[in-house]
């Protein structure tokens, strides 16, 4: 039968992947904004899963809004991306260093 | 029983395509994987009752942030090869750092277990007798309707942003100006000439 501990330990694997992600493509911004949404997408697995199993409605409204979250930040990301690459003609992010931040 | 087949389905199809969206050397590639990952992830939604949050996923993600993805990724005209160079050389710390936070959740995962009193402190349950979606709107548009709104906010902000840093000015482009439209008067639009039969201007 199926219990919470499968959906955590399958949220748990995408969230890693999703870690695991960045760090393999640090110069890629596009699939490094990729790896960001599957680890919300993991955070969501979780928060639906314990509201299916306590029973509480709140998870999937609290999913909903981190759902809102990710869909802003991929449209703001991918705009600042299109800016940056008009000036610079490029996309790799590991030599962003103009404000010596 | 089905359930379960069904589960590990997803589960195997979702991890196994969200492997891909990270390693695939195409990036279109990689956004079409993590389309895939979406649906599967709508699977395991729906497996847990929660269909509007499917739906939704499959409608907002594949069907508004995947496609931007796609998007961006084909409009932009980028060196990918290049940017595939140092991968190699990062791999190792990615897989370190990955091991170790897969350990610490399985530390926390195996020595889980519920508070049995936070069962008791009024969770919010569905109400009875409707579908999935009726109930997450009759919570949604009543307790949480503030959160609901500040959602708004966010999806505006976001909007508003998106358009302010990617809208170009062209300089040499002519543009309608209603201020000069409406400030017109016949004395600067219209000019009266005297023309003599059967003469030109």
């Amino acid at each position: 039968m199926l219990g919470l501990p499968h959906f955590l330990t399958v949220a748990a694997i995408l969230f890693i992947i999703g870690v695991f992600g960045i760090f393999l493509n640090r110069k890629n911004v596009i699939i490094i904004m990729m790896s960001i949404e599957l680890i919300l997408l993991s955070v969501n697995i979780n928060l639906v899963a314990f509201s299916h199993y306590l029973n509480d409605l709140v998870g999937q409204v609290y999913a909903l809004l981190v759902l809102t979250v990710a869909a802003g930040e991929a449209a703001i990301g991918l705009a600042i991306l299109v800016t940056y690459f008009r000036n610079r003609n490029t996309i790799a992010v590991d030599d962003i260093n103009i404000m010596k931040g | 029983m089905i359930a379960t087949i069904f589960f590990y389905l997803f589960a195997a199809v979702a991890i196994a395509s969200a492997v891909m969206v990270v390693t695939a050397r195409n990036p279109v590639h990689s956004v079409l994987f993590l389309i895939l990952t979406f649906f599967n992830a709508a699977g395991l939604f729906l497996l847990l009752g929660a269909e509007f949050l499917a739906m939704m996923l499959v409608v907002v993600y594949v069907g508004a942030v995947a496609v931007l993805f796609l998007f961006v990724v084909m409009m932009l005209d980028v060196n990918f090869v290049e940017l595939r160079q140092g991968m190699l050389k990062y791999w190792p710390i990615g897989a370190v750092v990955g091991l170790i936070v897969l350990g610490e959740l399985a530390l926390a995962l195996v020595t889980w277990n519920i508070n049995p009193n936070a069962l008791v402190t009024a969770p919010v349950a569905a109400a009875s007798g409707v579908s999935n979606t009726e109930a997450l709107g009759l919570l949604l548009y009543t307790r949480y309707i503030y959160f609901f709104q500040a959602a708004g906010l966010v999806l505006l902000t976001a909007m508003i942003g998106a358009i302010v840093l990617t809208l170009r000015h062209k300089a040499n482009v002519k543009r309608q100006v209603i201020a000069d439209q409406v400030a017109r008067s016949p004395a600067t639009a219209v000019e009266i000439r005297n023309i003599n039969p059967g003469q030109g201007i």
